[in-house]
């Protein structure tokens, strides 16, 4: 298991490397749409390792994006000249920005994982739907982070290379992670939580510490993102922010990497094919508004999965957990 | 002094006004989560249905009663709203909630949120994004108290104030009769305190659940109602923070307890009008957050429920 992920992250890195000497020559629309592709990977493994493999249902990821993004944003901006202007600086500091931020978005993932243990199922995605909330509205009083302007200015960063590098590194580590013996203890916390804590398990540590590192590649996730649009505002992490990354575990099937990682490329594609499809000329006038309103898809699409096929749709696709 | 007291009291009937909105809301929450045990997201949805049921009907509602605003005609619009609001809740639970009966809890609430943001959404599409005025059902206006009673003339007290005060009491007690002394009331009680002892002594299951929701959805209608006549627009999403804080409320008072859902209606609505009066308008949903962790942390089980064990 651990040596066929290697290889895969080692293809995957050097496959980042090659192409992203191309990446220059994609039209920017294109592109533009890659580099979202990425940063939506990085959000719903992460947010799988909580969602899906712990079972503790968060819905406040985009929280935790809009931390890290603050945070490397104003990171870089205040001290993006220090270490100096050549290119290999910036990118020291820019690389310094995303991993300090990605911490910061791990500690208010740990202000959230603590009083959320006492809480399980309908109640936990409230109250981490409450923290992203709260996190937007700190933000939107923050006058040193823009407030209600938003914060911009940031060089721009993020690029093919970096973008799928960190997304493979967060699918590494989230699948080496719970393929381990160590991160057995997070599936037997969703499986059973009263069997894994008969067994031994700190299942208490097991849910902060998937709090923790959900937010941190979230906070990563954010940072990238900030650094690539130079632009964040409070908005831009809204509820609806975290309902995607959600509708994205659960598409591609809660506990599956694979799975949500397909399903985090086809709802990254998705809006923008039906903004295509909306212009056709032969769709009749009133489902115009119906195809480029992605959330009544969204919607629909989440009653119809969880009556139907519950598991997901590309759920059993991929790496299979080992029998010993 | 006086002045302090008085401003004290202004903002109490503030917030027992708004707080009557969020009882009438929470119930709905309660009474469901009592013989489902799931939190139903899509009931916030429920009560801006009311709203818009109100907005399209009024015009037709009152025609029949004079045409200008009127108590006869208003009242139609709230019972009317109440039907509409009671076929969808049905509908909703028969639809989406009955093939998911013995899945997993995470399935039914991931399927809530599906509910909550189609209704949203398709709302827009269907009434337009831009919020729209509500018509006026009654004349809502501040009344004159006397000079001659002192001080207190100072205060400002709106006929919406009062309808929304009374008929939440009023509705309140109808709850509380259907509750504690009809049989579907009984058989409710009896479903939320054991749903397989109840089902084997002849409790129609299905009927009961399908009468639930008719029920918390037609209080969440005229919820709707209620604060359409407050607030000059209304919009498709009104829904989303007001279901919130009602569900917060819920939380407060104990879900799965009526009375409770009632009493945490009240003191948010209270709370929330003292965090505007003497605080921050800015702070008023964040508080409401901050009491839900606050109340999950130290008593989850609320100011009335009772701490239920969870059984291996």
């Amino acid at each position: 298991m651990a040596t066929r992920a290697k290889t895969l992250l080692a293809t995957t890195l050097l496959a980042c490397a090659v192409l992203s000497i191309f990446a220059g020559k994609i039209n920017p629309y294109y592109y533009d749409i890659l580099i979202s592709i990425g940063i939506n990977i990085i959000l719903a493994t992460s947010l799988n390792l909580v969602n899906g493999y712990t079972g503790q249902f968060s819905l406040g990821h985009a929280g935790f994006m809009a931390v890290g993004a603050y945070a490397s944003a104003w990171l870089s901006l205040t001290f993006g000249y220090i270490l100096g202007t050549h290119s290999a600086a910036t990118t020291a500091t820019f690389l310094g920005a995303l991993t300090v931020g990605g911490l910061i978005a791990g500690l208010a993932g740990l202000a959230v994982g603590i009083p959320s243990l006492r809480l399980r199922g309908d109640y936990l995605a409230i109250v981490t739907l409450g923290f992203n909330e709260i996190i937007k509205g700190v933000i939107q009083n923050a006058e040193p982070l823009g407030a209600q302007r938003g914060l911009g200015g940031m060089m721009q960063h993020t690029n093919f290379f970096w973008t799928f590098t960190f997304a493979a590194l967060t699918v590494y580590v989230v699948l080496t992670l719970v393929h381990s013996t160590y991160g057995s203890g997070f599936l037997a916390v969703r499986d059973d939580e009263i069997a894994a804590e008969a067994m031994g398990i700190n299942t208490t540590k097991y849910k902060v510490l998937a709090f923790v590192i959900g937010a941190f590649f979230a906070g990563v996730a954010g940072g990238l993102y900030a650094h690539f649009k130079q632009f964040v505002h409070p908005e831009g992490f809204n509820f609806l922010r975290s309902v995607d990354i959600v509708v994205m575990v659960i598409l591609g099937g809660m506990g599956s990497t694979i799975g949500v990682c397909i399903a985090a490329v086809l709802l990254t594609i998705l809006p923008e094919v039906l903004r295509a499809l909306a212009h056709l000329p032969w769709l009749p006038e009133w489902l115009r508004p119906i195809v480029e309103n992605r959330m009544i898809l969204y919607s629909l699409l989440l009653i119809i999965l969880m009556i139907a096929r519950p598991q997901g749709l590309f759920s059993g696709i991929g790496l299979k957990r080992q029998k010993t | 002094m006086a002045d302090q007291l008085l401003e004290f009291a202004q903002q109490l009937i503030n917030g027992l006004a708004q707080g009557s909105i969020y009882a009438l809301i929470a119930l709905g929450y309660t009474m469901v989560f009592g013989v489902l045990r799931f939190i139903n997201f899509a009931h916030g949805d429920v009560f801006m249905l009311g709203a818009f049921a109100g907005l399209y009907t009024a015009p037709k509602l009152l025609a029949l009663f004079g045409g200008g605003p009127s108590l006869p005609g208003a009242t139609a619009v709230l019972l009317v709203a109440m039907l509409i609001c009671a076929a969808i809740g049905i509908l909703i639970e028969k639809l989406c909630y009955r093939p998911l009966r013995d899945r997993p809890r995470l399935t039914v609430l991931i399927t809530a949120i599906g509910v909550s943001l189609f209704l949203e959404n398709a709302g827009q599409y269907a009434f337009g994004v831009d919020p729209q005025s509500f018509p006026e059902i009654i004349v809502d206006r501040a009344i004159e108290i006397p000079e001659t009673w002192g001080a207190i003339s100072a205060l400002t007290i709106t006929i919406g104030q009062i309808l929304v005060v009374g008929v939440t009491l009023f509705l309140l007690l109808v709850l509380r009769f259907v509750v504690l002394h009809t049989r579907l009331g009984m058989a409710m009680r009896a479903l939320s305190f054991n749903p397989v002892a109840a089902s084997l002594m002849g409790v129609n299951t299905d009927v009961v659940i399908s009468f639930t929701f008719g029920l918390g959805s037609a209080l969440a209608g005229a919820a709707g109602i209620l604060t359409s006549i407050q607030q000059p627009s209304i919009d498709p999403l009104m829904g989303i923070n007001i279901g919130l804080k009602a569900f917060v409320a819920a939380v407060l008072g104990g879900i799965g307890n009526i009375p409770g859902a009632a009493l945490g209606g009240i003191l948010i609505g209270v709370l929330e009008a003292l965090v505007v009066g003497y605080i921050n308008p800015t702070y008023r949903d964040a508080l409401v957050f901050a009491v839900l962790i606050l109340i999950l942390i130290v008593k989850p089980s609320g100011l009335l429920g009772k701490t239920e064990r969870e059984k291996v």
